[in-house]
C-alpha cells in the first residue's frame, strides 16, 4: 500500500504539473468566463425585452368623474405596490364608455393598449385579450375598489425579525438546492475530463513503461489526484476571482440564509463532498475511458457518461425536499448521488458525524471502483490473465497492488 | 513455498499464454543467471514481447509460475529492474532530463537525484545540449537515447530490453552493444529480445530460441553452436585416390573443391588420410558453425526465413 501510495504520488505529480503548466489551463481556468458573460448578456437582453413587453398601458373609457377617481387611485396603490405594480392608465377622451364596438379602440390609440376598461366604476368591463384580461382582471377591479372607496393608502410598519421557523426551514432549503446545484455543476464540468485522461499514455505507449514499473492501481489513483487537485486549484481561483468581483461590485458579500452546520463547516463538506463526487465519478470515468483506444472512441463515451451524471443530479435534486423519506436515503446510500445528498442535508441538519459515516462510506466506494477499473483494464487493454477467477473476487478487491 | 536459487535473476515454469484462445507462449520454461547477458532470439510474433511482458508482470500468465529476482511478484521488485520496451513511449512535453528522472523515479529514485543523474548520463553520452528540450524537439535516435538512459538511471539490477536495436542506426547499434557490455561488467543481468542473430552472437552468453510460443533451445551460445559439426572446406589437385575413403561418400566436388561435415573422428586422421592418401591439397579450411547455422538447424528454416525477413524489414524502415 505503502508502495502503491508513493507511485500515485510519482503519477500525480507529473500529471499535475503538466497540466497547471501547460498553456491550455489558462483557456482552462477562462472557462467559466464565456457562460458567465453569454449569461450577464442574455439576463440583461432578458430583462430589457421583458420590460419592454410587460408594460401593459390600459385605455380608459369612463365618465369623466370616473376616470378622475381611478386615476386618482392608482396613485396611491403605486404609493404601496410600486410603478411596476399597478398598469399604467391613460385616459382615452371621446370614447363613449357603453360602445358596444369598443374594442375597435384597441388599434386606434395613439400608444399600443394592452386592455382597454369601460363602463362605469360600479361595473367595470376590461375588453382585451384573453390572456390580459387573465392578467390584468384583479389589478383593476382592485383599482375599481379603491376608487369607490376613495380611502387614503395605509402605511403598514415593519417589524422584522431575524429568523422564524418556517423562513428558517426554507432559507436551508435553499441553501441544500444552491449547495448541490454548486457541487453538480463543477463535478460535470471537471469529472468529465477525467475520461480522457489515459489516451495519452496508451496513445505514446507509455502505459507500457508505467504498468511495468508500478503497480496499476498507483496508475489509476495518481491521475484521479492530479485532476482533482486540477480542478480545486481551477475552483480556488474562480472562487476568488467571484468574491473579488462580487465585493467590489456591491460593497459586500450579500446576506447569505445560514445553513443549519454553520457556514464555515459547511464550506468545509462543500470542498470534501466535491472531492468525494469527482473521486467516484472520476473513476468509474477513468475506468470506462482506460478502455476507449482513441480520442473518438472517449467522445462517443461521453455522452451516455453525462445522461448519467444528469440522473444521478436529478436523483438527488427530487430528494432535497424528503429527509429522511425512502427516497432521500437512496440518495444517500447510493454512491454516486451520496455527496449530493449529503451535502443537503448539511444545510438542513446540524449533526455531524453523519458526514463522516457518509465520507468513508464514499470513499470506501472510489477504492471499489478504482480496483474494478484496474481489473477490467488489465483483462481488457493488458490482455491480463484470468487473476479475478484465480484469486477470488474479494481476495482480488483487496489485493491492492496491480 | 518455491525456492528460487538467489543466484538466478528470472526464473519461468511452464508458463502458457492465451489470447482470444490463441496460445501466444506455450509453457516456456526459463532459467536466467544473474550477472549474464541473455538473448531471446525469435521471429516477430514467436512469443518474445509477450514472455517479456509475463517475467516482468505487466501481464499474467494463464498458467505456471515466474519468479523475477526471486519474487513471484514482479512489480514488487521493480525498483530493482530497468525495461525497455518494444514500443517506445515518452511524454512528449517533459524536458529530456525531467523523462529520464520521471523513469527513475518511477522505480523509487528520488526525483532531485534522477535530475542530476539525467542531466549528467546525457553529458556522458554527448547529448548535453539537448537536456533541456522537449521529447517532441529531439530526434527519434535522441528520444530512444533518453528513454534508454531513463531504464538504467536508477541502477537496476536486472535489465530487460524489447528489441532495443530495432530502428537504429548503425552507428547507435554499436552504442548500445557498448553499454550493455558496460552494465554487465558492473554485473547487472540484461536480457534482451531480438531477431538480428548478430546482436546475440556478438553479446550474449546464453540465449533462448523462441518459436511457435515454445523454446527448443537455451543454453550457451557454444553449446547451441556444438549441435553443428564444423564444415570443411577443401581444394584437392587429384580428385581421386585412396584419401577419398577419409571423407564422406555421399561428397561431390564442384570443380576441385569438396565441401562436408567434419567427420566424427575429428580433424588429425582426416588430415592423416588426406596427406598419406596423396589429395594434393590446395587449400583447407575448418569452420565452426555460427548462431545463424545453429538457429536454423533448431528452429527450422522456415522460422529462420521469417526472422531474416524481419531483420531486412527493420533496415528497411530504418533507412526510410
Amino acid at each position: 500500500m505503502k508502495e502503491t501510495i508513493r507511485a500515485a504520488f510519482v503519477i500525480a505529480r507529473r500529471d499535475f504539473t503538466a497540466i497547471i503548466f501547460s498553456k491550455s489551463f489558462i483557456i482552462f481556468l477562462a472557462g467559466p468566463l464565456f457562460p458567465l458573460i453569454i449569461a450577464i448578456a442574455a439576463s440583461g437582453l432578458g430583462k430589457q425585452v421583458n420590460e419592454d413587453i410587460d408594460r401593459p398601458i390600459i385605455g380608459v373609457a369612463l365618465d369623466a368623474a370616473d376616470s378622475a377617481a381611478i386615476l386618482a387611485a392608482r396613485e396611491k396603490l403605486v404609493t404601496n405596490l410600486g410603478e411596476n405594480g399597478v398598469p399604467e392608465l391613460i385616459r382615452l377622451d371621446g370614447v363613449d364608455p357603453n360602445d358596444p364596438d369598443i374594442a375597435d379602440q384597441l388599434d386606434k390609440a395613439a400608444r399600443p393598449l394592452t386592455a382597454i376598461l369601460s363602463g362605469s366604476l360600479e361595473t367595470p368591463r376590461l375588453t382585451g385579450s384573453a390572456r390580459d384580461i387573465q392578467r390584468w382582471q384583479g389589478r383593476m377591479a382592485l383599482l375599481s375598489e379603491t376608487a369607490l372607496s376613495r380611502s387614503e393608502p395605509v402605511q403598514v410598519q415593519a417589524q422584522a425579525v431575524a429568523s422564524t421557523g418556517s423562513a428558517t426551514k426554507r432559507n436551508r432549503l435553499v441553501v441544500a438546492q444552491g449547495g448541490q446545484v454548486i457541487l453538480i455543476l463543477l463535478t460535470m464540468i471537471l469529472a468529465g475530463m477525467v475520461l480522457s485522461n489515459l489516451v495519452e499514455e496508451k496513445t505514446n505507449k507509455i502505459i507500457e513503461i508505467l504498468a511495468a514499473a508500478i503497480p496499476m492501481d498507483a496508475i489509476f489513483l495518481g491521475k484521479l489526484f492530479a485532476m482533482l487537485g486540477m480542478a480545486i486549484v481551477g475552483i480556488t481561483v474562480w472562487a476568488t476571482l467571484g468574491f473579488v468581483g462580487l465585493t467590489l461590485a456591491t460593497s459586500g458579500l450579500p446576506n447569505l440564509p445560514v445553513p443549519a452546520v454553520g457556514w464555515p463547516i459547511f464550506c468545509v463538506l462543500m470542498i470534501l463532498y466535491f472531492s468525494m463526487a469527482y473521486l467516484l465519478l472520476g473513476s468509474l470515468f477513468l475506468g470506462i475511458g482506460a478502455m476507449a483506444a482513441t480520442v473518438r472512441e472517449v467522445q462517443t463515451l461521453s455522452m451516455p457518461v453525462t445522461m448519467g451524471q444528469l440522473l444521478v443530479f436529478f436523483l438527488a435534486a427530487f430528494s432535497v425536499t424528503k429527509l429522511g423519506e425512502p427516497v432521500e436515503w437512496a440518495a444517500v446510500l447510493i454512491p454516486f448521488s451520496s455527496p449530493f445528498a449529503m451535502i443537503a442535508r448539511a444545510a438542513q441538519m446540524d449533526n455531524l458525524w453523519q458526514h463522516g459515516v457518509a465520507l468513508v462510506w464514499q470513499a470506501m466506494f472510489t477504492l471499489i471502483i478504482i480496483r474494478f477499473s484496474v481489473i477490467l483494464f488489465r483483462r481488457n487493454v493488458m490482455k491480463s490473465g484470468n487473476s479475478v477467477v484465480k484469486k477470488g473476487l474479494l481476495a482480488t478487491l483487496l489485493a491492492f497492488k496491480r | 513455498m518455491t525456492f528460487v536459487p538467489p543466484e538466478i535473476a528470472v526464473e519461468a515454469r511452464n508458463i502458457v499464454k492465451r489470447f482470444d484462445g490463441d496460445v501466444a507462449v506455450d509453457g516456456i520454461d526459463l532459467s536466467i543467471s544473474r550477472g549474464s547477458i541473455f538473448g531471446i532470439l525469435g521471429p516477430n510474433g514467436a512469443g518474445k514481447t509477450t514472455t517479456l511482458r509475463m517475467l516482468l508482470g505487466i501481464i499474467d500468465p494463464d498458467e505456471g509460475e515466474r519468479f523475477l529476482l526471486g519474487s513471484p511478484d514482479p512489480i514488487s521488485r521493480a525498483h530493482k529492474v530497468g525495461y525497455l520496451p518494444e514500443e517506445r513511449g515518452l511524454y512528449q512535453s517533459m524536458k529530456a532530463y525531467d523523462a529520464i528522472a520521471f523513469m527513475g523515479a518511477l522505480r523509487g529514485l528520488p526525483l532531485a537525484e534522477g535530475r542530476e543523474r539525467g542531466r549528467q548520463m546525457m553529458e556522458d553520452h554527448g547529448l548535453g545540449d539537448a537536456a533541456d528540450k522537449q521529447i517532441r524537439q529531439l530526434s527519434k535516435g535522441m528520444a530512444q537515447t533518453v528513454q534508454l538512459l531513463g531504464t538504467i538511471v536508477h541502477e537496476p539490477e536486472l535489465i530487460i530490453l524489447d528489441e532495443p536495436f530495432s530502428g537504429l542506426d548503425a552507428l547507435n547499434q554499436g552504442k548500445l552493444e557498448r553499454l550493455i557490455r558496460a552494465q554487465a561488467d558492473k554485473g547487472v543481468t540484461v536480457i534482451f529480445s531480438t531477431h538480428v542473430i548478430a546482436h546475440a552472437e556478438r553479446l550474449c552468453e546464453e540465449i533462448a530460441i523462441v518459436a511457435h510460443g515454445k523454446i527448443p533451445f537455451m543454453g550457451k551460445v557454444s553449446t547451441a553452436r556444438d549441435r553443428l559439426r564444423p564444415q570443411v572446406h577443401l581444394e584437392t589437385r587429384n580428385l581421386d585416390g585412396p584419401w577419398r575413403s577419409a571423407i564422406p561418400a555421399e561428397c561431390q566436388p564442384l570443380g576441385h573443391n569438396w565441401h562436408f561435415t567434419l567427420p566424427e573422428s575429428g580433424v588429425e586422421p582426416l588430415l592423416r588420410a588426406l596427406i598419406e592418401g596423396d589429395a594434393g591439397i590446395q587449400s583447407l579450411s575448418i569452420e565452426r558453425p555460427g548462431l545463424h547455422d545453429a538457429f536454423v538447424s533448431i528452429a527450422g528454416e522456415a522460422v529462420a526465413k521469417k526472422m531474416e525477413e524481419d531483420a531486412a524489414r527493420d533496415q528497411t524502415e530504418e533507412a526510410a
